[in-house]
């Protein structure tokens, strides 16, 4: 078999799409949740690391699909503002657009490459705050503060989680 | 159309998604409504497993530090900090009684009005969002919890409960930037606006450059807001400076102290004044009065140890009658002649002692 024949034949890195069965699909993100819901109480550093959205974004750039990416983000996000204090709807539409734009990106990079992970993931943790604050200014008139030195250490801090965190979720799958 | 929607279809859910959410936005924040349904899901997937976890992790850690640690000081240290919230909560409302007004009336006051009724709870979890000033407590409205009511520990406030649920709450903090209150200060009486900043600090908003407000002064709740009681403490001016035609005052708040496990549900409040600031009771040192002037009729002065009101007179005579009729007070004895001259008694005993021949 030649080069060019296998290159036809086997589906591409970077066009593989991932399956997960359905437990893996409610557990993790409810898990994701409790952990922000419980954990900061005792280590209150960990209250700024963002699991909900990073395992949006896993699920969004394993699927490859941007319908999955939007329902995964928005189902996310909403069960979110449930626990929340805000209106519904606020990190649902943040995180919907982050499904979106991860699974689009997915489709033209290899996301199973750590540091490609890394800088997905710091860059969808900045565009997810900064559209949370745009939201909460425009649709709510809250004056949120909106730190982007701040945002930027987060950001590469939630990276840094990300990428063992995806290592570990990459064992839940199925097929991909 | 179809083609067109087939074509692009993943553009078309992300607005059809995008869309139905800013309308449900829109009706809540339009109509003030509460999409209930939806929350309660939510709430009800998540409590009973932080329930669960906080359970767990709290037994644990229980069964370590009672068994193999602190036997008997770990419940004797619970028993004694609960002891001590409650006598705390006795002892703010008994000095605020009492500094207002003198001892008989702020006990009538105190018999008169009884203190607010409270509700314990746990706080089981925190919001959802980074840095989230929202915490989960474990009780609902099955425990009389009411949207709208305060929620304070022995140290000060806490902050407000938002959302009621059968078996939980959320309680938004003080410390959230959506959160206000209506202060007022110990010592100069200035009324303000509490607002939260999202991180361990308080703001106290709409004093004025021209009103007094010292570093260091502390702030209680005047009641003005119709959720916390007044008079309940909340915190310590750090911060106080001029600023653009008002002050920038901002407080450490007292109720966060000593963490935030337990806190009280007032269902009930009761409005207590603020306390007043206690009188500085420092000794003030006099010099000694210049000497006489020579020739100068002397000043009477008013004499250091001796008996100065008709009181201390009282007490001298009790006190020579004792001594002379060898009498200890408080001892079970004969009763002292009280009828009898002490001076006299205390003469003709050192005339005795003086003369022992003339005596025998």
């Amino acid at each position: 078999m030649t080069e060019f024949t296998e290159t036809f034949t086997e589906p591409r890195k970077k066009d593989r799409v991932s399956k997960f069965n359905v437990a893996s699909i409610l557990l993790i993100p409810l898990a994701a949740i409790l952990f922000q819901v419980y954990v900061p109480r005792f280590l209150t550093f960990l209250s700024y690391l963002e699991l909900p959205l990073l395992v949006t974004v896993y699920f969004a750039l394993m699927r490859r699909s941007p319908v999955a990416g939007v329902l995964f983000g928005a189902g996310i996000g909403l069960a979110q503002d449930s626990l929340s204090s805000h209106p519904l709807g606020m990190f649902g539409i943040v995180k919907t657009l982050v499904g979106y734009f991860a699974a689009s990106v997915s489709q033209r990079f290899d996301v199973q490459n750590p540091v490609v992970r890394l800088v997905l993931g710091f860059f969808f943790f900045f565009f997810h705050q900064f559209f949370y604050w745009v939201l909460s200014r425009a649709l709510l008139g809250e004056s949120l503060d909106f730190d982007p030195q701040q945002t930027i250490v987060l950001g590469m801090l939630n990276a840094a989680v990300a990428v063992p965190l995806y290592h570990i979720l990459d064992k839940l799958k199925i097929t991909g | 159309m179809e083609l067109l929607l087939n074509r692009y279809r993943n553009l078309t859910v992300l607005l059809v998604a995008i869309l139905a959410q800013l309308v449900l936005l829109a009706y809540q924040v339009k109509s003030n409504g509460e999409v209930r349904l939806i929350r309660v899901w939510a709430v009800t997937a998540v409590t009973p497993l932080a329930r669960v976890i906080e359970g767990g992790r709290s037994s644990a850690a229980h069964f370590f530090s009672d068994y193999f640690v602190l036997l008997d000081v770990r419940e004797e240290n619970k028993r004694l900090k609960k002891d001590l919230d409650r006598i705390s909560m006795e002892n703010q409302y008994l000095r605020t009684e009492l500094d207002t007004a003198d001892r008989a009336q702020s006990l009538a006051i105190f018999q008169s009005h009884s203190p607010s009724k409270m509700v314990a709870a746990h706080v089981i979890g925190n919001g959802t969002g980074t840095g989230a000033r929202v915490v989960i407590i474990d009780r609902g409205s099955t425990s009389g919890v009411q949207k709208g009511m305060a929620v304070i520990t022995p140290a000060g406030i806490v902050g407000k409960v938002v959302d009621v649920y059968p078996v939980s709450s959320f309680v938004l903090l003080i410390t959230d930037p959506t959160f206000g209150a209506g202060v007022i200060s110990q010592k100069n009486r200035v009324h303000g606006t509490l607002k939260g900043q999202g991180h361990s600090t308080v703001q106290v908003e709409y004093v004025q450059n021209e009103e007094k407000v010292d570093q260091g002064e502390f702030f209680y709740t005047s009641g003005d807001d119709r959720i916390f009681p007044k008079g309940l403490p909340v915190g310590e001016a750090t911060v106080v400076r001029q600023g653009r035609g008002e002050k920038e005052i901002y407080l450490t708040p007292s109720g966060f102290q000593n963490g935030l496990e337990e806190v009280l549900i007032i269902t009930e409040g009761v409005h207590v004044a603020i306390p007043e600031v206690p009188s500085t009771n420092q000794q003030v040192h006099l010099q000694d009065p210049p000497p006489p002037e020579p020739g100068a009729p002397q000043a009477v002065t008013p004499a250091q140890n001796g008996p100065v009101s008709d009181a201390d007179r009282i007490v001298d005579r009790y006190r020579k009658i004792g001594e002379a009729e060898k009498h200890v007070y408080g001892e079970r004895a004969v009763i002292p002649n009280f009828n009898v001259n002490p001076d006299e008694m205390k003469k003709k005993d050192d005339e005795k002692k003086s003369d022992p021949v003339k005596k025998q």
